[in-house]
């Protein structure tokens, strides 16, 4: 016999927004982690609080900057 | 049941089935946000300043998010004038769909949420520049101006003008004239672009008792008004073409868009209102046509001379 129930309608007929809004909710996953890797790879690791590249915090010849 | 009691029940927010993501999506207002897209994304793209492709994409769809949370917002706070006009009555609100409860939770939630994202990914600077067009928004032009003073359309057309400008900073961080100009363009551009819709959507400000110009002080005023400020835009788009940014395309694109819009001004004042019932409103509905593509024509000239290598041949040429 089988374990799994029948869905509720209510969450059949909500079913489309959930995965919709589950589908946003990865998107914004993918956007911070994007976000970070961009950051971290490009200099990002130099910048304080007002995102102002620092030159002195790193050796000669390694700081780089957005684009 | 009367007209009376179903429009109680919508204004209390009682909805009549479960909504769908598409109710919400459009609480967001797609289309001015297919604008604001546009318009930021040249502003960012022109700038003098690179950004990481991926950093500019996301910039551009946080002022996309932020622009979408500040329509949600003015969805809350005009139910009640949406539900009396035929332009708005079905939005998601009015039409009983989505609670006012729930836009003003989305617009809220959407505005935090792209500030702060806008600002960690870019500048701080940006990020207050868009928290300030979504104040500006909701609060200046949505709960005060629209309601209060025929300039509404003047004053709060500065919201819709900040995009280019957000996204120019987002890229250097810091505002110059080519950012103002852009600005100016959107700025003087809404009201002969309001005004023309506003003259052949004939009743509906009058019933929702919004002080538009037409309403206040006739159709008359109103046609003088448009081609006031067609003229006084003229001078503020090609100024754009003599900066740093502005190219021949751009310079092409602004003198014919030009024309052509003050020929539609001119037009447009030449007419009587019972011609213009008559032809129903052939004039002033071309017009407004004019009016959208003008704003894509130009950002696309500046985004076109960009692409070509063409930027500053204009200022070159008289150097």
């Amino acid at each position: 016999m089988s374990q799994f129930r029948e869905d509720h309608p209510l969450h059949v007929r909500r079913g489309p927004r959930n995965s919709a809004v589950a589908a946003c909710l990865v998107g914004l996953i993918v956007i911070v982690f994007g976000l970070t890797y961009v950051k971290i790879t490009s200099g990002g690791s130099l910048e304080g609080f007002d995102h102002a590249v620092r030159p002195g915090l790193a050796e000669q010849g390694t700081v780089k900057t957005d684009g | 049941m009367t007209d009376a009691t179903l429009h109680t029940a919508h204004a209390a927010g009682e909805i009549q089935a479960d909504p769908e993501f598409g109710d919400f999506f459009a609480l967001l207002k797609p289309r001015v946000m297919s604008l604001v897209v546009f318009t930021a994304f040249a502003g960012l793209l022109v700038a003098p300043v690179a950004l990481h492709p991926f950093v500019g994409f996301c910039a551009i769809l946080f002022i996309a998010v932020g622009a979408g949370g500040s329509g949600a917002l003015n969805m809350w706070w005009d139910a009640d004038i949406d539900a009396v006009m035929s332009r708005t009555k079905k939005r998601p609100v009015p039409s009983g769909r989505v609670t006012a409860g729930d836009a003003l939770a989305l617009g809220l939630a959407l505005s935090g949420f792209s500030v702060v994202l806008l600002a960690l990914a870019t500048n701080l600077l940006a990020g207050a520049l868009l928290a300030f067009t979504i104040f500006f928004y909701a609060v200046i032009y949505s709960m005060w101006l629209k309601r209060a003073t025929p300039q509404n359309i003047v004053i709060g057309g500065a919201a819709g003008a900040f995009p280019p400008m957000i996204g120019w900073v987002a890229a250097t961080g810091s505002v110059s004239i080519e950012a103002v100009l852009m600005f100016g363009v959107i700025f003087m551009w809404t009201p002969p672009h309001f005004w023309a819709l506003a003259l052949f959507l004939k009743d509906d400000y009058h019933i929702a008792e919004v002080p538009m110009l037409t309403v206040t002080h006739g159709r008359k005023t109103t046609r003088l008004q448009i081609l006031i400020y067609t003229v006084l835009l003229a001078p503020v788009a090609l100024a754009l073409a003599f900066t740093p940014v502005g190219g021949p395309i751009y310079l092409a694109a602004a003198l014919g868009m030009n024309l052509w819009f003050l020929w539609g001004a001119v037009a447009i004042f030449r007419r009587s209102e019972e011609v213009a019932q008559a032809d129903n409103y052939k004039v002033e509905k071309a017009v407004f046509k004019c009016s959208l593509y003008y704003l894509f024509v130009l950002f696309g000239a500046l985004i076109a001379d960009a692409a070509f290598g063409l930027q500053g041949q204009v200022l070159g040429m008289l150097s």
